[in-house]
């Protein structure tokens, strides 16, 4: 496998500029001549497939929901980021840089963050020109709040609902262009596989979720925008269909996954609650801005947390870090959190959680002000928890929520298959080890409006393409591996006895135990082999009613788990050979006195990209090697 | 607790479909109403049983899939409630409880308690939308907007797309939808110059796909997840008869579309 990262020369500010103009073009006229498939309408997809139809591509669009217009993006709910410097408070396109380097730990790619940073203030200007409703100040100009891992107030919002607000804005430049008829729809269609020919991307394969058709779509390029592999662990708070499998067919198709095992531990979601539980629920950080993070002094202090005089508080994040206070990195937070836990003061039931308090917020600036602020973010909370959190403090836990690792992409975002493209969380290349808060929109939209209107044009000016149809071999042969894939499990199916969820919940609780907050050489070998044992059960003895050839949601889930399956061996496989702490990766063997994660640079300054060999194979591991001319590799402290 | 649900069963969009009686046992007062399903599920899985269909995805009510009426009521018992935040502490031992479908014309069950709700998407491919392209917008503190209209758009643009408003509709409409669009986008300075376009386009849309008129019921309003205020429906109907009454470039040669076609 070959890993060209097709970083333009120069110093880091002219990078881009001159990779735009060293480009080839599509005429206006040929634009049209060429199709390009985008799977995944979040951010990232709706947002690539309207910009590319705009620019005259014939577009094709799929996603597993019933409308574009609920992929999980949605969800997002603090904010995104953007080098706008509104607040004259010292921000500019590198200290952005700065800071997303630093806090993924030094281990992502400086060309493509700075390009990041670069595109962050259109991405403001392109979604209020569509109308998103952003924050305002009394002067009508836009508001901005603070998030993790940042020393400006940078983030631009609408109330807690700002993903859903930016992805309003992308489905309704789809929309437009659906219409306009430059973007053909398919809604309720889940892609299975990825057709190769020639070594190059030219469709995917596609299963009707209604009628249960397997059918293939053919294009010159395509475009994966699927988002992350969260559900790897069962409970995340990713919505309950969010999925791995059309990174992981493309990575078994050839396309190199990189650093499966960067994956992002969200610090303040809500406590699980019981067994029956079927996701996590997040509570933005934007809260962290006013609420203060504690837990008693005393393990085992039982006591109402209003009972709790405030001598015998931890106020832990704000001891530990005392610049950041309450607004240090996710990653870092979250292990605070667990570490209070593994000492025996967390608090509910359990002792998995900690607090995050109000009442200072409330006393300094009102209750009105508090609930003009996180008001929606607080019905929610009192809603699952049936708890006040204005009288009462909230109690929050660690959840996973995001991967920073996805498929490998160059700086052109092509994967290590020719004219397969990947956007948003579904590729690794912007957040290194740990992603900053408001990040993940910002990404999403830079990819998709920003960066592959131009590179995918470079491609096409500079490929040959053959033509294919349904009888190429090539698409026949992958549309005959998904059906006969389909078949066994649902023959296995029909005779099974356990259902798709207990596996599910079963991988997850390996995952969350040996492959989550903290890991260990010995629990990711025990892992792997417990992984590999609960596989082989599941493709004996799962248990899936109905048929194939209609609307059946056991056989979706089953087809995901099945994937997640072997997803789940490779984080193991990978952070097992990162034999370093960085970021989301805690390897307990490699920590500093005080628990914080040890990097080691002169090992471990490189992407691993991992190359499929087959069933029967290992996979290869390879590297990247991560080139820090700007930035100086630093030990990473927010004290 | 103990519950005696009675659950709508449609095979798919040809099939008649009925209500099956189930009783479940151990439900627990923390489950929101989706677990307490899913628990009925893996006990249908487990018995050999197909389980319900019921869409859902993101389970924090912001995605806008579930699509339940619950005892006669869109989303359930809870003001301002999407089905998934609702949680069992709503209910008590021994209460019987009616699942159905979202119930409309424009909204064909697809299976179960899943329905075709594309309606809705084709409104918005019709006119919900700013015509600006990627690349062309002006900086984004060129155009001040005051604070209590930006406050205003947010309001109508927090509906989740759920359909609650059409299920709850005596009339099957889908006004409520509409106008938080329309009001949304049309309060906000840029989306001034489509503005009378969009009314037109996306009320007509409205119309083909079979959506009854609002007669006032306010039904709406009292399911919406997100307590999207009829008021916007007001604004829909100014904005409407003023795209009828004084089309764009109106006086000129343009041809005047009638109100009703």
């Amino acid at each position: 496998m070959k890993l060209d990262p097709k970083i333009p020369s120069g110093p880091i500010e002219e990078k881009w500029s001159r990779r735009k103009g060293e480009i080839k073009l599509v005429s206006p006229a040929n634009k049209r001549k060429y199709s390009i498939i985008v799977v995944g309408t979040g951010l990232a997809g709706a947002s690539a497939a309207a910009s590319l139809s705009e620019l005259g591509y014939k577009v094709k669009a799929f996603c597993y929901q019933d409308s574009a217009r609920r992929a999980h993006s949605v969800a997002a709910q603090g904010g995104i980021n953007a080098a706008k410097n509104y607040q004259n408070d010292g921000d500019s396109v590198y200290r952005l840089f700065y800071e997303t380097i630093k806090g993924g730990d030094f281990r992502s790619r400086e060309a493509n963050v700075y390009r990041l940073a670069e595109v962050s203030g259109n991405i403001i200007d392109q979604c209020v020109a569509q109308g998103v409703p952003f924050a305002r100040e009394y002067g009508g100009l836009l508001a901005n709040r603070s998030f993790g891992g940042a020393l400006v107030s940078r983030t631009f919002y609408a109330r807690g609902q700002t993903g859903q607000q930016l992805l309003l804005g992308a489905y309704s430049a789809l929309c437009k262009e659906v219409g306009r008829k430059g973007v053909e729809l398919y809604p309720r269609a889940e892609m299975l596989d990825l057709i190769v020919v020639n070594g190059q991307a030219r469709g995917i394969v596609v299963r009707n979720m209604v009628t249960g058709d397997i059918v293939p779509f053919l294009a010159d390029a395509v475009v994966l925008a699927t988002g992350g592999y969260s559900n790897v662990y069962y409970l995340s708070t990713n919505a309950k269909g969010c999925n791995v499998t059309a990174a992981w067919r493309s990575y078994r198709r050839g396309a190199g996954f990189a650093n499966p095992c960067f994956t992002q531990i969200h610090p303040t979601c809500i406590p699980q609650s019981g067994d029956y539980q079927s996701k996590l629920t997040l509570m933005s950080e934007s809260l962290r801005n006013d609420g203060r993070v504690w837990v008693p002094k005393n393990p085992g202090d039982k006591r109402h947390p209003n009972d709790i005089p405030e001598s015998e508080r931890d106020y832990f994040l704000e001891r530990l870090y005392p610049s950041y206070g309450n607004l240090a990195p996710r990653d870092i937070s979250s292990r605070a959190a667990k570490r209070v836990c593994d000492e025996g003061r967390g608090v509910g039931p359990g002792g998995r959680g900690v607090y995050l308090d109000f009442r200072d917020a409330i006393k300094r600036l009102g209750v009105d002000v508090i609930r003009d602020r996180y008001g929606n973010l607080f019905e929610m909370y009192e809603r699952i928890t049936g708890e006040n959190p204005y009288e009462v403090p909230m109690r929050i836990y660690p959840a996973p929520h995001y991967t920073m690792g996805g498929l490998w992409v160059d700086y052109n975002l092509m994967s290590t298959i020719p004219g397969l493209f990947v956007l948003g969380e579904a590729n690794f290349s912007d957040h290194g080890a740990n992603r900053l808060g408001a990040s993940a929109l910002m990404q999403g939209l830079a990819d998709g409006y920003f960066v592959i209107p131009y590179t995918i044009g470079d491609y096409l000016a500079n490929t040959n393409l053959s033509p294919v149809s349904e009888n190429t071999p090539e698409v026949k042969d992958t549309v005959g591996e998904v059906k006969q894939r389909l078949n066994k499990l649902m023959q296995v199916g029909k005779k099974g006895s356990r259902s798709v969820d207990y596996y599910h919940r079963e991988l997850g609780r390996i995952m969350w135990d040996y492959c989550g907050m903290s890991r260990s050489e010995e629990g990711l070998k025990f892992a792997l082999g417990k992984i590999r044992e609960l596989r082989a059960r599941f493709w004996e003895d799962v248990r899936i009613p109905g048929d194939a050839n209609c609307l059946n949601q056991e056989l979706e889930k089953a087809w995901r788990v099945a994937d997640f399956f072997e997803l789940a061996e490779l984080m193991c496989l990978d952070a097992l050979e990162r034999k370093e702490s960085c970021g989301g990766h805690f390897r307990e063997e490699f920590q500093t006195e005080d628990g914080e994660a040890k990097r080691d640079d002169e090992h471990f300054a490189h992407v691993a990209v991992w190359e499929f060999q087959g069933d029967d194979k290992p996979p290869i591991r390879h590297t990247e090697p991560l080139q820090f001319e700007v930035i100086h590799l630093a030990v990473r402290s927010y004290k | 607790m103990k519950l005696y649900l009675r659950i709508w069963r449609q095979k798919d969009r040809n099939d008649k479909g009925r209500f099956v009686d189930y009783e479940l046992d151990d439900v627990n007062e923390h489950m929101s109403f989706l677990e307490m399903l899913d628990v009925l599920n893996q006990h249908l899985i487990e018995k050999g049983e197909e389980p319900v269909a019921f869409e859902h995805d993101c389970r924090e009510g912001i995605c806008g899939c579930c699509s339940l009426v619950i005892n006669g009521v869109p989303h359930g018992p809870w003001s301002k409630t999407t089905v998934c935040q609702l949680h069992m502490r709503a209910f008590k031992d021994g209460d019987h409880i009616t699942i159905e479908p979202f119930r409309a014309k424009a909204f064909p069950v697809i299976k179960d308690l899943i329905v075709d709700r594309s309606a809705l998407d084709r409104i918005m491919q019709a006119g919900g939308f700013i015509d600006v392209r990627t690349g062309s917008a002006p900086e984004a503190n060129s155009i001040p907007v005051p604070k209590h209209v930006a406050d205003l758009a947010m309001d109508a643009a927090e509906c989740i797309g759920c359909g609650a408003c059409v299920a709850a509709c005596p009339n099957g409409s889908a006004m409520l939808f509409v106008a938080a669009k329309i009001s949304h986008l049309g309060l906000l300075p840029q989306g001034q110059p489509e503005r009378k376009k969009r009314a037109r386009a996306m009320v007509e849309a409205m119309m083909k796909e079979g959506f009854g008129g609002c007669t006032n019921y306010r039904e709406c309003e009292a399911v919406c997840p997100k307590g999207i205020s009829i008021s916007f429906i007001a604004r829909l109907n100014r904005d409407f008869l003023g795209a009828a009454l004084f089309p764009e470039g109106g006086g000129g040669k343009r041809e005047q579309k009638s109100l009703f076609k």
